[in-house]
């Protein structure tokens, strides 16, 4: 079937040097020397020694660190619930509502989000900080989730559920013991999105964080004002580095754990 | 008693997930909605609070009676936001068109690829989706400002004289919009077009079409349903951006997200924010609820498929 025209070769030389020849020519020019940073004069670590030692970013990291890990566990919860919910209950009163409400944050531009979770925070006179960074990231990283496992669950064989609970398991018994291992491929995939999302966000942040609960983007963003420095490539180039190794990791976990399965 | 509680327990897994966005998610669109009738004022909170506590049917109408339309009144006689507004909407058609231009030929290519090579493909266009959003757009930065890679190059190959400008402009920022949302393109138009059976190809070309017809007339359709989608997930996103505007564009480039975190962050004027946000989802509700209708739809076909 793969008749492979030079055409499609074309199109995928191109859209991958797009895709790709930015971020390289941002982690090759974090290990040049000079301050100017497009002009090249040397090899040198000296970027990532300054930014190890900045404590600013160390904070910031260690604060988005621990929103990511705690919202990301609790938006894959919740996104689990919302999938069970939305694949097996046909009908139920308000589903309109929260099919709705689910899939809605996938696209809602985040300064939308942002403002409103702010302007409801302040209303209810709910101090900005750590809280409110998590509540948020949840609430946006839940529809992700949701739809990560949903799509999983669609295609799991509900009868295996139903013998489980034929032989005497409860109804929670039989989702933990059957499809929950089923699904989990999905879920940690979810957790993971959720993870990434989080770690990630800046807008949503910039709009509820307080004073003590700067994250990395936020800090991030605020440096990139003003210009390129070298400092910010070697972040950059870090956090590149780790994001990659990991998602290559997770890949070569699922394929192997596939073919054992197999 | 017993019975009631146990059929509590069984619908937690709707009811917390459900409880957790109505107040989380749509409480907050209503907040934003009546702090845009709301005063503006100088202090913290920068407007005046209504509704916090309501005393009686006359205390009700009274509160209703401080409401101000003065927030809209701004938007409609500033032409500023009208232009921020038309602007936005231009900047994410156009990034959207040229995100299609760019995906579709890739996502072609990708299906087309070796079964066995796939799923490394498909690994790498999620990869920049993956690393951060803000690092993607900072990268530009860096290639387009005037002692930048770009102007470096063109410079070396004699193609220019001097440094263009191409940092702070309109094009800028179509370029960071089309690179940050490419593979939300990509994804869902590859999802449809692997699906599609090699045979109905086949029989296109048996029955005498050209390759370039059976692509128009038996490919093409069979994608819509991919491009529809990932056209929703470009276009929505785009129309609200804030942070490319505000990195890669100037002062020049008019975007209704960046005038929001404008009036929000540096003028202070929550009320004209909040009425900002309240516009902007007005008109984006129609895409989103469009997008929604055929996420559902797609996922019923695939429960009765499967």
């Amino acid at each position: 079937m793969s008749r492979f025209s030079p055409f499609n070769a074309v199109a995928l030389t191109f859209g991958f040097a797009f895709l790709y020849l930015p971020i390289m020519l941002l982690v090759v020019y974090s290990f040049n020397e000079n301050d100017l940073v497009t002009v090249w004069t040397g090899f040198s670590f000296k970027w990532y020694g300054e930014m190890f030692a900045n404590r600013g970013f160390r904070d910031a990291a260690w604060v988005t660190i621990r929103v990511a890990l705690i919202s990301s566990t609790v938006a894959t919860v919740l996104g689990m619930m919302a999938a069970v919910t939305l694949v097996r209950a046909k009908v139920f009163f308000g589903r309109t509502l929260f099919t709705g409400m689910v899939y809605t944050p996938l696209v809602m531009p985040e300064v939308i989000t942002g403002i409103s979770l702010l302007l409801f925070f302040v209303n209810f006179d709910i101090n900005r900080g750590m809280e409110t960074l998590i509540i948020a990231h949840i609430t946006f990283t839940m529809a992700f989730a949701t739809v990560v496992i949903s799509s999983r669950l669609i295609d799991f064989d509900m009868s295996l559920e139903e013998a489980a609970r034929d032989l005497g398991c409860s109804r929670f018994e039989a989702f933990m013991r059957v499809t929950l291992p089923n699904i989990a491929p999905a879920v940690a995939a979810a957790w993971f999105l959720s993870l990434a999302l989080s770690l990630d966000d800046v807008v949503v942040s910039q709009f509820v964080n307080g004073p003590g609960s700067t994250t990395l983007p936020i800090k991030v963003l605020s440096s990139v004002r003003l210009g390129v420095s070298p400092e910010i490539n070697a972040l950059s180039a870090t956090l590149i580095g780790l994001v990659t190794s990991a998602v290559i990791i997770a890949t070569i976990i699922q394929k192997t754990r596939a073919v054992r399965e197999s | 008693m017993m019975s009631a509680v146990r059929g509590l327990t069984r619908r937690l897994p709707i009811l917390i997930p459900f409880f957790w966005l109505l107040v989380f998610f749509l409480t907050p669109f209503f907040i934003v909605l009546q702090i845009s009738f709301a005063e503006f004022q100088y202090g913290q909170p920068p407007y005046v609070p209504n509704f916090r506590k309501v005393e009686g049917v006359g205390d009700f109408f009274n509160q209703l009676q401080m409401m101000t339309l003065y927030s809209y009144e701004i938007l409609l006689s500033d032409n500023l936001y009208w232009k921020a507004f038309l602007s936005s909407l231009r900047i994410a058609a156009v990034a959207t068109f040229f995100a299609l231009l760019i995906g579709y030929p890739l996502a072609y290519a990708m299906s087309r690829a070796p079964r066995s090579w796939q799923p490394i493909l498909l690994m790498a266009v999620i990869l920049p989706f993956w690393t951060s959003y803000l690092i993607r757009i900072y990268a530009w930065k860096a290639i387009l400002q005037k002692n930048g890679f770009l102007n470096n190059v063109l410079m070396e190959l004699s193609v220019i004289t001097e440094p263009l400008t191409l940092l702070s402009t309109p094009f800028a920022v179509y370029l960071g919009i089309i690179y940050t949302y490419l593979p939300f393109m990509v994804l869902p138009v590859y999802s449809s077009l692997e699906k599609i059976d090699p045979s109905y190809n086949e029989a296109a070309r048996d029955l005498g079409a050209s390759g370039l017809t059976a692509f128009w007339r038996v490919t093409v359709p069979l994608s819509l349903p991919g491009v529809i989608a990932g056209c929703f997930l470009v276009f929505i996103p785009a129309m609200g951006e804030w942070v490319i505007p505000d990195l890669l564009g100037g002062s020049g480039t008019l975007m209704i997200g960046k005038q929001l975190a404008t009036e929000l962050f540096n003028n202070n004027d929550w009320p004209v924010a909040a009425a900002v946000a309240v516009c902007m989802i007005m008109v984006l509700i129609v895409p989103i609820v469009i997008f929604q209708r055929a996420q559902e739809s797609d996922q019923r076909r695939r429960q009765e498929e499967g």
